[in-house]
Parts: C-alpha cells; structure tokens; sequence
C-alpha cells in the first residue's frame, strides 16, 4: 500500500480490526504509520487490494456514499492540522455545521461539551493558528469525535507531548473506547500509531508492528517488550 | 545574485510556455470551481455564505477608502485634462461623454479590479499557500469538506459581488469629483447639464457591459489568486514568489478581458 505522495509504503497487510477494539501499532519514523491511517480513512488509494471500511469497499463506493462513510471515521493527525484563521470552537464546530447545514448558535451546547471534556474553554476563542500543538491535537480530537465517528484514527498522539499531557491522552481513549458519554455510550474502534508502545500498554488491547514495509500483529502484550528492545 | 541569460529568444519562449501553462491550469482549476459551484450550490449554506460576506468585506468594504480616493483623483486628471482642451476648443459639451468613454466604459472598472487585485489579491494567495503549506487543505479533506467547496466558491463569489459594488462607487465618485474640478476652473456647466450629457451619453447596453465586465474581473480575479495560492503545493519560502505570479498573470489578464469587451463594443 503506498500513493503517489507518500514516500513510505506498507505491503501485504492482511489485518481485520474488529468494532470495539483497540489496536496499536507500532513503527519508527518513516515506517508507514500515517499512509497507513491516511489509507484506512480513505484519503489515499491502495495502489492493490482493498481497504474496506464498515464492511464496504472504498474504491467501490460513489462519492455520495464514501462521504456517508468517511464521517463515520474520525482522524487525528499528529500537531491537530487546525485551520488557523478560525478560532478553536469553530474548529471543532467546523465539521458538525458543515455536513448538517447549522449556525454556529446551533451548535454551542454540543460544542460546549467537548470543549469541557477536552479542557479547551479558556483557549475557544483563540485561533487555531495561536494555540500551542498539544492542545490544538486536544482541539483535533474534539473535532473528530463531536460528528459522533464509530472509528477513531490516531496518527502518533503521544508525540511530542509532556508526561502530564500524555497521560491524559492515553485515560482519555481509554474511556472513549469502553463508551464515552458524549460517544453515547458506545464502544468505538480505536486505532494508535505510535513510536513506543509500551505507553499503550493495557489489557485487551491489540497491537501490531510496522516495520521495513510489512505489518505484523503480535499476539500480546508480552511481546511489546521484545519489540522495545528490538526497537534500541 | 541572477545570472543574465544566454538566449534571450529561449528565455522569452520559456516565459510564453509558462504563460501557456498557467492559462491552461487556470483554465482546468476553473472549470473544476464551476462544477463544484453548480453540484453543490445547496450544500452547508450556513458555512458558506457567510464566508461569501467575508469575502465581500475584504474585497468591497475594507476596499472603498483607498477606492474612493483614487475614483476622486481619476475624476479630477480627467475633467482636469478633458476641460483644458475642450475650452480651447469651445466644445464644453463633451464633458459628459468623455466621462463616459473614459470612466464608465474603461478605467472605472480596470481601477476597482487593479486595486482588489493588488491588495485583497495577493493577500489571499498567502493566506491560501499558508493553508496549503500548513495542511489545512488536507484537513478539510479530513472532515468530508470539498477544499473547492470551502475555499475558493465564497472567494470567487465574495470578490465578483465586492468588486462589483466597488466599481459603482468608483463611478459615482469619479463622476461627482469631475463636476467638482469643471465647476473650480469655472467651466460654464450646470450640474443638470452636466448629468443630462452623461444621460445622452450612456446607453443601456453600458449598464449590462459594466455588470458583465465587473463580474468578469472578479471571477478572473478570484480564480488566478486561488489557483496561484492552492493548485500546488508550496513551501513558505515560495509564498512571495505565487502573490507576485498571482499580480502579474491577474493583471495581464484583466487587460485583456478589457480589450475582448472593448472589440465587442466596437462590433456592437
């Protein structure tokens, strides 16, 4: 797997992500972590094979439908990728106004409860451009998860940021996997790229390896060690 | 440091190619614009028009002080120069058709679309390469957002409506500051003779040649600074380099939209 502007490529995946679980995979720099996720989300097209999505081909839906199913996927980009001229809240508004035609009045209750649950109130009115990179991702997160996704991509969220940020990153998925409030409840399939993922270690979680173009699933957690030692 | 070039006739023939190119890609990126402005010209109106207003702030309203000083200049060189001869030559009754030829017809709309360009222009092709170059394009693409759709449809709407309305009072003050200077070198012209030979001198097609050109201006505007700002992909060192490709081809552009409207009047 691999396009044209993406340097890396990735073959012979085989790889099924149940509903509900909660993959992580690994790889170092350049591995092919974001093609991957980009390639997941349908952004980018396989140069072979298929990535089906909730059980539907990509490159064999009309545009109609591969919108339909692209807002049921929710992907946060290592640093957020904000727009800048537009304040934090209208950032994250951004996604529900547009693909349901709303003011942003119409918004302020459901935006107000994902700027409380990602602690962004005071930063809301700052533009995107303005707010330092860990909490512009927090600002992504939000954007991605208030169009109510059943999948939820995560290109490297622990890169860069303070053990205190990262911790809440990680309590944070934790709960929107099992079933966040503002999630209604639900079980969502989460995926995490990363570069170390002894950080992500917890029980029932899947993890996986991205190394020197190929993807490898590993069969627990007792194997992330071995991976970490390899990996120095 | 630039090197001098060592054939002027394949440097100019380099120059002409890249103008080729470029026309062809304002050509496909226009198009594409207008493909997206027809399917989804019912989709999130709640986003898109205000942005369109935004748009029209920047393009007319932010626009009208430097506007205005400039139409009242205008209209001052040219009755200034247009009295000075036509009393040497007793005929003070074409003021009002001269005013027309030369303002109405001609530099009142080229003078809006220069100034859009040179100011609300080149900032936007920033403001788009920033995008560009900061992904932003890649994270509408993210949310299920057309960056067309969201990017350039309010532009181009936003700076034809703006420009628009930008041109009309280009006119009106043009027009008001050139009886101003007629009646300060004391030409003999009441102001009713002077709006009735500005009357006989329009005619209806004028109203619909200045819409149409305006509109012209606006769209060609629109699309080369976003074409400039957004079709590649750039770092922020080539920034300067796209406001200035985007002034230059929007100019030549503008002037020769300007001369096809000028041929149509003549066989008209």
């Amino acid at each position: 797997m691999n396009s044209a502007e993406h340097e890396s490529s990735v073959m012979g995946i085989h790889w099924k992500a149940a509903a509900g679980e909660f993959w992580v995979i690994g790889g170092l720099l350049g591995a092919g972590k974001s093609t991957l996720l980009s390639t997941i989300a349908g952004l980018h097209p396989p140069v072979s094979g298929a990535v089906k999505m909730l059980g539907i081909d990509w490159t064999e839906m009309t545009e109609e439908a591969s919108l339909t199913q692209r807002l049921k996927v929710g992907l946060v980009h290592a640093g957020g990728l904000l727009l800048r001229h537009l304040s934090v809240a209208a950032n994250i508004a951004l996604p529900l106004r547009y693909h349901h035609n709303l003011m942003q009045s119409d918004v302020i209750p459901k935006l107000h409860d994902w700027l409380v649950a990602t602690e962004l109130e005071l930063l809301a009115d700052r533009p995107g451009g303005a707010v330092s990179r860990h909490w512009a991702q927090r600002a992504s997160l939000a954007r991605a998860c208030i169009t109510q996704p059943e999948i939820l991509l995560l290109d490297n969220p622990l890169s860069g940021l303070d053990p205190q940020h990262a911790r809440w990153w990680i309590q944070f998925l934790e709960r929107v996997a099992l079933g966040h409030p503002l999630l209604g409840y639900r079980k969502i399939t989460v995926v995490v790229t990363c570069d170390d993922m002894t950080a992500w270690r917890a029980p029932g979680r899947r993890y996986a390896t991205l190394a020197s173009g190929h993807f490898k699933v590993l069969d627990g957690a007792s194997h992330l060690d071995n991976w970490a030692t390899a990996r120095l | 440091m630039r090197h001098l070039p060592a054939s002027y006739v394949s440097w100019v023939g380099r120059h002409i190619m890249d103008f080729a190119a470029h026309v062809r890609g304002i050509l496909a990126f226009g198009l594409i614009s207008f493909g997206v402005l027809v399917t989804k010209r019912r989709v999130a109106t709640r986003v898109i028009h205000p942005l369109i207003w935004e748009h029209v702030l920047r393009s007319g309203v932010a626009m009208l002080p430097i506007a205005l000083f400039l139409a009242f200049a205008l209209g001052l060189l040219i009755i200034g120069q247009t009295v000075y001869f036509t009393s040497r030559v007793g005929a003070p009754q074409f003021l009002g058709t001269v005013m027309v030829s030369v303002v109405v017809r001609e530099l009142g709309p080229l003078l809006a679309a220069v100034l859009v360009l040179t100011r609300a222009g080149t900032a936007s092709v920033i403001e788009l390469g920033m995008a560009r170059a900061s992904r932003e394009v890649e994270a509408l693409e993210l949310l299920g957002i057309d960056p067309i759709h969201y990017l350039v449809i309010p532009r181009i709407a936003g700076v034809t409506l703006g420009l628009f309305c930008l041109t009309v009072y280009v006119l009106v003050v043009a027009l008001a500051s050139g009886f101003l200077w007629a009646f300060v070198q004391n030409v003999p012209i009441l102001p009713s003779a002077y709006l009735a030979q500005f009357a006989a001198a329009l005619h209806p097609m004028d109203f619909v040649a200045l819409g149409l050109k305006s509109s012209a201006f606006g769209v060609i505007i629109a699309l080369v600074v976003c074409y400039h700002g957004l079709a590649h992909p750039m770092s922020v060192e080539e920034l300067p380099r796209a406001g200035a490709r985007a002034l230059t081809q929007g100019v030549i552009f503008c002037v020769i939209l300007d001369a096809l409207f000028f041929l149509v009047f003549l066989v008209l």
